[in-house]
């Protein structure tokens, strides 16, 4: 789903979002753990109400998952958004993601 | 204008065994001896005395003739490079005050008298007027918006150029010789017992090897993007230089020890020099970097290091931009700040890249070089290129496009190796985010790793 779409309030083929939604969540998750190793932090059990700043994560991984994420599903909806918006959550993060597929 | 110093062309006539030395172009060449007592522009050159001339020809060949003829004669010479945009060329006409152009072809200049500069050169009738120091206004590299001139003087650019005799050689260079490193070759091939071998209009890489593989050259100089590439190259192998020189960008472990194994027993020597500052030194000991006692020694260069760039004062620095705007190019004290970032570590100092090449990773810097010089430490690589992606975490973060040696295959665990050497000698903010391995990596005009300006 694009930007223009969803500014126009469109909404794509509902199962087809689902299944890419529910792709997303999982590219999302394996990509926090391997950055968590790669940069060898600690990172506490994955959840949709993890605080992201009590992850064991740091801005850098933050960055370098945000910029990975860009290389595998296409798009970075942080630069794509016309709000600054910083999701607070795990699950505010795929969120973010998922909403913008 | 100062009093007159010697000129180009009694230089040349003063140089050893004169008979024997040439220079050689991609499609012509000439003897010195005949150089020296001849004019390639006919019978122009009377007309060119005290003028400012734009030096704009397609064959470097042609740039090399005419500088020995108007030094001394002109007032000015304006030396263009061969990426110099047509577009630009009034404003430079107007800030040089250019009266006449020198061309190989036709004028470049709407409403200025051209004189053209052509084979066969013809003996000099009469004695030329040279009795001017003549400005040589040079090009700064790697800007965007209007050029960037400076200008130096023939006493300040051979300064470095040691004339005492020497057994005959044949200096190559991979620089185009209308550029700070490659008039720097030319003018020691013209200053001292050696023949140059030159590259011709627009020549590719892989044109030039094989006619510097002809001509036997035992001097061979280049950027190390120039030498990777070579090293990259089969058809390189029958060279066999006596003196292997980098210059023109930072020269990495690597690529040094690179080369002292692909020339075995033939010394591979840096050099330190910028168009603003002119030839700073020479590093011969086969490490990156130089000693720390380079700073502050007497000699003809003084160097110091402020806020972590490396600054020169020395006669071979060029005197002032000619650019109205450009602001001074030396401090109150005489030096030039070369924008060249170093770091000292066990009594050396190493380059870690360019002032304004920084990449800003959420207020941590990065300069792209100290990145390339870890990632071409791997024996798989050949070269790398380090750059920024924009973040919306952290403004900037740091990525990397590789190129790999010609028998390595491109494949996950080569890259996960890489990045983990980024990782053991890098902080984590410096490791590439993302590592690309690519087929070849642009250098530009000069011979550099095309850099995006940041």
């Amino acid at each position: 789903m694009t930007l223009a779409m969803m500014q126009r309030g469109e909404t794509p083929d509902a199962q087809q979002d689902s299944c890419a939604a529910g792709a997303a969540r999982e590219v999302i998750l394996a990509k926090f753990r391997d950055v968590a190793a790669a940069q060898e932090k600690t990172i506490v059990p994955l959840t949709d109400d993890l605080v992201l700043l009590d992850s064991g994560l740091d801005s850098l991984c933050f960055a370098i998952i945000v910029a990975t994420l860009e290389d595998e599903l296409g798009f970075d909806p942080f630069t794509e958004a016309e709000d600054v918006y910083f999701p607070v959550t795990l699950g505010d993060f795929i969120r973010f993601y998922e909403r913008t597929l | 204008m100062s009093a007159r110093s010697e000129t180009l062309r009694e230089a040349l006539t003063a140089s050893p065994h004169l008979a024997t030395r040439r220079i050689w172009g991609a499609q012509a060449d000439v003897g010195l001896h005949d150089l020296a007592r001849s004019t390639a522009l006919g019978g122009a050159l009377a007309g060119l005395a005290g003028c400012s001339v734009l030096l704009r020809v397609s064959d470097p060949l042609y740039a090399a003739l005419a500088l020995v003829d108007l030094d001394g004669v002109a007032r000015r010479i304006v030396l263009c490079p061969p990426d110099l945009a047509e577009a630009d060329l009034p404003t430079v006409a107007q800030i040089a005050e250019i009266d006449a152009v020198v061309s190989d072809g036709p004028s470049p200049l709407a409403g200025v008298p051209v004189a053209t500069v052509a084979l066969p050169i013809r003996p000099v009738n009469g004695t030329p007027i040279a009795d001017l120091a003549t400005e040589w206004v040079m090009f700064t590299s790697g800007t965007s918006g209007t050029p960037k001139m400076v200008v130096h003087s023939l006493a300040g650019l051979v300064g470095a150029i040691r004339r005492e005799p020497a057994d005959p050689v044949i200096w190559g260079t991979f620089y185009d010789i209308r550029r700070y490193g490659g008039l720097q070759i030319l003018l020691r091939a013209l200053l001292t017992n050696a023949s140059l071998v030159i590259t011709g209009p627009g020549e590719s890489f892989d044109d030039f090897l094989p006619r510097i593989i002809a001509r036997g050259v035992t001097h061979l100089t280049g950027t190390p993007s120039h030498w990777r590439r070579l090293l990259m190259t089969p058809e390189a192998k029958p060279l066999a230089p006596r003196y292997v020189r980098l210059s023109g960008e930072i020269a990495d472990q690597a690529v040094l020890d690179a080369l002292s194994a692909r020339f075995a027993g033939v010394p591979v020597g840096h050099a330190y020099a910028s168009t603003e500052a002119g030839v700073g030194f020479e590093v011969n000991d086969g490490r990156e970097g130089f000693p720390a006692d380079f700073v502050g020694r007497d000699g003809p260069v003084l160097m110091k290091v402020e806020d972590g760039s490396l600054r020169l004062r020395t006669e071979r620095a060029a005197t002032h931009y000619l650019n109205a705007d450009a602001g001074p190019l030396r401090d109150a004290d005489g030096f030039v700040d070369s924008g060249d970032m170093l770091e000292l570590r066990d009594g050396r100092y190493y380059f870690v890249g360019r002032r304004n090449g920084v990449i800003n990773v959420g207020g941590l810097k990065v300069h792209p070089e100290e990145v390339e010089a870890v990632i071409n430490r791997h024996p798989a690589v050949r070269m790398s290129l380090v750059k920024a992606r924009r973040n919306p975490i952290t403004g900037a973060i740091v990525i990397a496009e590789v190129v790999l040696n010609p028998h390595d295959q491109p494949d996950d665990a080569l890259k996960a190796e890489i990045l983990a050497l980024c990782r053991r000698e890098l902080p984590p903010f410096k490791v590439p985010a993302a590592l690309r391995i690519v087929p070849e990596i642009a250098i530009t005009a000069s011979g550099k790793l095309e850099r995006a300006i940041a």
